[in-house]
């Protein structure tokens, strides 16, 4: 692909590709859902008219009604805060409880280690989904449960990860330095050692989000997790399920809300993942 | 393997007949090669064992974590047996304690558990009261099904993928890659429902539920396979980027073969291998996203069995689907790593 290079005095400008710019612009929108939804969609999530029950898209309500007659623009849009604060949430659990226990796994003696990789090892054979399920069934259903159960089945992932990173550091220089130096163990791990990782960690934390939003949605789908009234987008396809022959609309958007945020992910998670190795942008 | 690099004491030796002298050298040449065929057959069989071996540990693994599991469920497990509904009496309950073990210590439990898993005793659901064993082997047919027509309809798709557009620029394959990056993205029940909606509501060209005939299995395998064929594709076509670059590829071209031949004949069998390093996420993928496309289109299978099993707390269902997902994993894992060594002469070799 033909890259053109605009100069400027003092710094060089590149063109993003297609594929980054699109991100942005998505970014830009998801940030805005989640930060002022009421600002985006103008009509109000919750609010029924049930005389207007079921409309199809229209300049009033561009997504359509639901049964209720609510407004499914005013529903996604709403719908952006929870469904992405449990992927972010059960994404930030999970890079940081893997982050502890690939440390722990590479510094805390061969028996510790031989423990909680041979885990990991059972964990991951296991689908992710399935893994979640079990710890549902266990823990109970509810939304926090549900992110809970989404970043624990991803933990392995990041503490293997941790792990191998750490194992590279722990003999070099610097960090013998540091020991020799005086610093206590834990301001040597994290100082010396964990920075090490956080590139790595970052880049497989942006494709694990993506992972982890369908995954959640996929258990609010099942009923397991935030419940109906919430315009969580996956309990709104579940919702929107029983009415495919009459109004499809009412469980296509959300879920096409869904494939684009994880869309923007990907992208991003992409350009991480080559930055990170390296290469520059073709 | 390192054992397998090791001598082989001939352990069938001492039950060959000493040859008579007389016989001579044809006979002690064919005692050589009788020799040789049963140091193969003991390294073979010691190769399967420890492949057995393998699966066994796994699954040892995944019993401990689900019954670890178990015992965290909280509540009374008794309370859970009998459901909400319940005018049970406190000697009822104490028989029922009685009955399935629950008073006795966790290490008995816990022996007792696996003692029934090395029996093929998977206990009874708590809500059907039927054998775990029996429901699962109801529901594998539809399942496996799905599961085989998904993965062979990704493997057609990406391969086909790969194949036209590898080493190639210009708008097939940006169109290529543009479709791959959205397929991967798509929530597998979201396109469902999106395919359900076009397909059988507008079009009517497919029922709408069931899991009778071929048509009802048309859209869950579709919807199955196109997000696994999506990274089936990348990964190929990374991978016959690579081989492209081979002077094995150079020479094939040089010999007369067409671009195309090249490809599929020489190139596409080379860049098969990194695919195998895939097998334990896709067998994830596909068992996982059974449970919400059987869900979509209401089909019977495990995943729907799992599902109800969750919804009801019905433990021993869930536990059983979850070593039988810990088996395939483990055998499909085990069967990959035999046919890399078979498709790829370097491995065989120390």
């Amino acid at each position: 692909m033909a890259v053109t290079a605009l100069r400027v005095p003092g710094r060089s400008w590149r063109l993003p590709r297609p594929s980054t710019a699109l991100a942005a612009v998505l970014l830009v929108l998801l940030l805005a859902c989640v930060l002022f939804p009421g600002a985006v969609a103008g009509a109000s999530p919750t609010e029924t008219d049930p005389v207007n029950a079921l409309q199809g898209p229209s300049a009033a309500h561009w997504f359509g009604t639901d049964q209720l007659g609510r407004d499914t623009f005013a529903r996604v849009v709403h719908g952006a805060r929870p469904s992405l604060l449990i992927g972010l949430g059960a994404t930030a659990i999970a890079v940081a409880a893997g982050a502890v226990v690939g440390l722990a796994a590479a510094l805390g003696g061969r028996v510790v280690d031989a423990v909680l990789m041979r885990t990991a090892d059972v964990l991951m054979s296991l689908p992710e989904l399935l893994l979640a399920l079990f710890i549902v069934t266990v823990a109970g259903q509810g939304t926090v449960n549900v992110m809970v159960a989404v970043a624990i089945a991803a933990v392995p992932a990041y503490a293997r990860l941790v792990r191998a990173e750490t194992m590279v550091v722990r003999g070099s220089g610097y960090v013998e330095a540091a020991t020799v130096l005086g610093l206590p163990r834990f301001t040597v791990v994290l100082r010396h050692v964990l920075p090490n990782a956080v590139g790595p960690l970052l880049v497989l934390g942006t494709v694990g989000f993506g992972t982890a939003l369908i995954n959640a949605s996929g258990l609010s789908f099942l009923g397991l997790g935030a419940q109906p009234p919430s315009p969580e987008w996956g309990a709104m396809l579940s919702e929107g399920r029983n009415f495919l022959d009459t109004a499809w609309w009412i469980a296509v958007f959300p879920g096409a809300a869904l494939t684009l945020a994880v869309v923007t992910v990907n992208i991003l998670g992409s350009r991480a993942r080559h930055r990170l190795s390296g290469r520059t942008a073709r | 393997m390192t054992s397998e690099t090791t001598a082989v004491p001939p352990a069938g030796s001492t039950a060959a007949p000493a040859a008579a002298p007389a016989a001579g050298a044809a006979t002690a040449a064919g005692d050589q090669a009788g020799r040789i065929a049963r140091r193969g057959a003991a390294r073979l069989a010691r190769a399967v064992a420890a492949r057995v071996a393998a699966v066994a540990v796994v699954l040892f693994g995944a019993a401990t974590v689900a019954f670890a599991g178990l015992q965290a469920l909280p509540g009374d497990p008794v309370a859970t047996l009998l459901g909400p509904q319940t005018t049970a009496s406190p000697a009822v309950r104490e028989q029922i304690r009685d009955e399935y073990g629950f008073d006795r210590p966790v290490v008995v439990q816990y022996v007792d558990y696996l003692d029934d898993l090395v029996h093929l005793r998977l206990g009874e659901s708590y809500q059907l009261r039927r054998p775990v064993w029996d429901l699962i082997a109801d529901q594998f047919g539809p399942t496996a099904q799905l599961a085989f027509a998904a993965l062979g309809l990704a493997l057609v798709l990406s391969v086909t993928a790969a194949v036209l557009t590898a080493g190639r620029r210009g708008v097939l394959r940006s169109a290529a890659r543009a479709w791959e990056l959205a397929a991967v993205s798509v929530p597998g029940f979201w396109l469902g429902i999106a395919l359900l909606t076009v397909f059988s509501f507008h079009l009517r060209w497919f029922p709408v539920a069931g899991s009778g005939g071929a048509g009802t299995l048309v859209l869950p395998a579709v919807t199955l396979a196109l997000p696994v064929s999506a990274v089936l594709a990348q990964v190929l076509r990374e991978s016959m980027e690579a081989a492209l670059d081979e002077p094995f590829a150079l020479s094939a071209r040089a010999r007369g073969l067409s671009r195309t031949a090249v490809r599929i004949r020489h190139v596409l069998r080379h860049a098969a291998l990194p695919l195998a390093t895939l097998s334990g996420w896709l067998t994830g993928t596909l068992l996982g996203g059974t449970v919400l496309v059987e869900k979509v289109f209401a089909r019977p299978g495990v995943g729907a069995l799992t599902l109800q099993a969750v919804e009801t707390k019905d433990m021993p269902v869930v536990m059983g689907v979850v070593l039988l997902a810990a088996l395939c994993f483990a055998v499909i894992s085990q069967l990959v790593d035999v046919l890399y060594r078979v498709a790829d002469p370097r491995l065989r070799k120390g």
